[in-house]
């Protein structure tokens, strides 16, 4: 009985790498998954893609290094003769002015008020969808998908227009009231209230006597809190990146953000009479970046199982 | 000033933005412009009671010419304000106009983009203030730009870019080439260049609209003829012909090295003589002398190669002006403003800086002249800009939608410069696009 099961599941299959003729056993495989198996082809495109994404990265370091001539002439990869790191840190601080610090604590300011807003309107209001039941809420399911599937972008001029008829272009509001609104933070904090915080709780607290509020304070936010924070994360990179927004509500260069600021260094390579700064723009772009970089290290147990939520149904 | 190709495809969004600006537009009347003349009394009555003044303008020399205003009319603050180079800013102003807000009290213009604010009633005739009086104070490629094709004056010269060779003397010693005088020449060049060293190139060109459309001037084309809003285009008159023989033989020998205007490559190529020549504006040097520093004294400039031997025809290439918007407040401080800049004292200030004049008395100007360029070795280069400023062909007309026109250019024109597409085919299809959307704009367009 079992030699024929043997038979029937080995039947002799033409393989290429096979020569000889005798039908074998399939090897035991030592597959579990603590120990994952490794595929050569999985780790090759792994590796490619992490270089794909570090290359750039790693350019910028280095250029950073160089001197404005000294970018023109070497090789980009590779690190110049002279070393001025130190020399670009400086000039970036202190060129026009030390116009970077002001974008610098612009941005901070925008990332402050309109990331930290977006995520607070974002936990309340997914907190809010996920646990409680009132007419409407399929309505308010359908624009919120439907808000995630418009760019930014798209909205912009249309916000201009309106913004400009309030008065408020040219302030920091301007980049600050539509910061607030994120989507995409909402839906994601909707469902991961729906999977993390369990109604049987909510209940407890309740017939414990907490009223709302003390309730969502809590027993509900220490649940939420690794949604908070990949919610959060999301917000502040999508504000601290946010160009096109600032770059049509924005025209006192003391207002701009370090995007927006960057780009007008530029630029200053493409204007007849202007001066090319490059090594300044390449040096403050390290600079812009560090502090996202620091942030996705420092928080990265909490987004990572904040981004898991939700993928496994219990 | 001059655009890098790549900021030209940002235009996509400036489509976008002067669609919604149109339709936001169509409500409006043109009551902001009056034709009653201001009186200089007026202009000196406004500085004595002063007030704020907002400048968009991304012209560096402005800056000391601003101070140097508030200082001399210690009543007016002028609030300069970097809207975005070129594109960017048009992009904000012609916002600011839809909005009717926000809109500055003057605003820089490049020549090629007057014509669209000057028709659509965006632009303020000067003419009431007096600037036909200063017309016979610019040369003529940049006096016909600011009249936008009627008498009427949209706004008042700031720079100007008669076109010159510059070209890397060191290559052209090295290999005992000679520097051309005719375009014929320059291919001869070019071919001689590239055999001696296959890395070097006689230029960079990976389709640039304002170079172009430059040469089409300077060959004697006309592409382009604007009679209000009855529009001709055509780009297969003879001098559009001259320009598309040899840049098709250019193209065809891969004699251009595929490097875009303004980028870091560029900057590079110009430093270690694998671009060997640019025919480009006169207010090049500025930028020779801040960005490809390590080349000093390899560079010198020549009289731009003629499409006939002994023609001596020129054209523009850049440059910008100071124009009021319609929609700004302060008029009469605003026109003093422009008028202290580019014709008044601002004009020395901004030469002292670098800039060059549109100016006819600076341009002949003895001291002007004489001036020797440490960064072409000593050479008095002024001469030659100032030959080609004289030169300048002043019957050239651009689109009333050149910026458009522009940000469509590397989807008609620059397929010759990436796959087997013909120049003349290219500008076939630049031509049709430009047509047709001319006619979806209200324009009448014939071929």
């Amino acid at each position: 009985m079992s030699g024929s099961v043997t038979t029937v599941s080995q039947p002799a299959r033409p393989s290429a790498g096979s020569s000889g003729a005798v039908p074998r056993l399939r090897k035991p495989r030592r597959h579990s998954p603590g120990r994952p198996r490794r595929s050569v082809l999985l780790t090759v495109l792994t590796g490619l893609i992490l270089l794909y994404s570090l290359v750039p990265l790693v350019w910028l370091v280095i250029s950073a290094t160089k001197t404005q001539e000294g970018l023109a002439h070497s090789f980009g990869l590779w690190f110049n003769g002279d070393f001025a790191l130190w020399d670009n840190i400086k000039e970036t601080f202190t060129y026009n002015d030390g116009v970077f610090s002001r974008w610098l604590l612009n941005t901070v300011l925008y990332v402050a008020l309109g990331a930290g807003g977006a995520t607070l309107l974002a936990v309340l209001g997914g907190y809010a969808l996920a646990k409680f039941d009132f007419p409407g809420k399929r309505a308010v399911f359908a624009v919120v998908i439907g808000a995630v599937a418009v760019p930014g972008t798209a909205l912009a001029v249309p916000t201009f227009l309106m913004f400009s008829k309030m008065g408020l272009t040219d302030t920091p509001w301007a980049v600050i009231i539509p910061s607030l609104i994120s989507p995409f933070g909402l839906y994601l904090m909707w469902v991961f209230a729906t999977e993390a915080v369990p109604a049987e709780l909510m209940e407890a607290a309740r017939i414990d006597g907490a009223g709302e509020l003390r309730t969502f304070f809590q027993v509900v936010l220490p649940l939420l809190a690794p949604g908070i924070v990949t919610v959060s994360l999301f917000t502040m990179v999508a504000t601290w990146n946010n160009y096109f927004l600032p770059l049509i509500m924005l025209k006192d260069p003391d207002w701009y953000p370090l995007t927006l600021g960057l780009n007008s260094w530029n630029a200053q390579a493409a204007t007849a009479g202007g001066t090319p700064v490059f090594h300044l723009v390449i040096t403050g772009s390290l600079i812009t970046i560090l502090p996202l970089i620091a942030a996705f290290l420092l928080l990265q147990k909490y987004w990572q199982s904040g981004l898991a939520a939700g993928s496994v149904k219990e | 000033m001059h655009m890098n190709p790549r900021r030209l495809l940002r235009g996509l969004a400036l489509v976008s933005a002067l669609a919604l600006g149109a339709t936001a537009c169509g409500g409006s009347d043109d009551s902001g412009s009056s034709s009653k003349p201001v009186s200089a009394k007026d202009v000196d009555a406004a500085l004595k009671k002063g007030g704020n003044l907002t400048v968009w303008a991304w012209e560096p020399t402005l800056k000391q010419v601003a101070a140097d205003f508030e200082k001399e009319h210690p009543a007016v603050h002028v609030n300069l304000v970097n809207a975005g180079t070129g594109n960017d800013q048009y992009k904000a102003l012609q916002n600011a106009i839809s909005a009717k807000k926000g809109v500055p009290d003057v605003a820089q213009i490049e020549y090629y983009a007057l014509g669209q604010y000057a028709l659509t009633k965006g632009l303020d005739d000067l003419t009431p203030y007096g600037a036909d009086k200063l017309a016979s104070k610019y040369s003529p490629g940049p006096l016909n730009a600011v009249k936008a094709g009627t008498k009427n004056i949209y706004a008042l010269p700031m720079d100007s870019g008669p076109m010159a060779l510059f070209y890397n003397k060191k290559v052209f010693d090295k290999y005992k080439i000679k520097v051309p005088t005719t375009w014929d020449e320059y291919l001869t060049a070019a071919r001689a260049l590239h055999k001696a060293d296959p890395k070097a190139y006689i230029a960079n060109d990976t389709g640039d609209a304002g170079e172009t459309t430059s040469l089409l001037w300077q060959a004697g084309s006309r592409p382009y003829k604007v009679d209000g809003t009855k529009v001709t285009i055509n780009f297969s008159d003879a001098g559009a012909k001259k320009y598309t023989a040899v840049w098709q033989k250019l193209l065809d020998e891969k004699l251009l090295a595929p490097i875009s205007g303004w980028t870091d490559d560029w900057y590079k190529g110009l430093g270690d003589g694998t671009i060997a020549t640019l025919a480009t504006g006169a207010w090049m040097p500025a930028n020779f002398a801040t960005g490809v520093k390590g080349a000093s004294g390899d560079w010198r400039a020549a009289p731009l190669p003629a499409w006939t031997a002994g023609d001596k025809a020129s054209a523009e290439n850049g440059g910008s002006s100071l124009a009021l918007p319609t929609l700004g407040k302060n008029k009469e401080l605003a026109y003093a403003f422009a008028e202290y800049a580019n014709a008044g004292k601002g004009v020395q200030t901004r030469l002292k800086a670098g800039a060059f004049p549109a100016t006819t008395a600076d341009l002949q100007s003895s001291t002007f002249q004489n001036t020797e360029f440490p960064y072409f070795g000593g050479q008095k280069a002024n001469k030659i800009f100032a030959d080609s400023a004289a030169n300048v062909a002043s019957d050239w007309s651009y689109l009333p939608y050149q910026v458009y026109a522009n940000s469509i250019f590397n989807d008609t024109v620059g397929k010759a410069y990436v796959s087997g597409t013909k120049l003349t085919a290219g500008l076939q299809s630049w031509q049709d696009a430009s047509v047709k959307y001319g006619n979806e704009q209200g324009f009448t367009v014939q071929k």
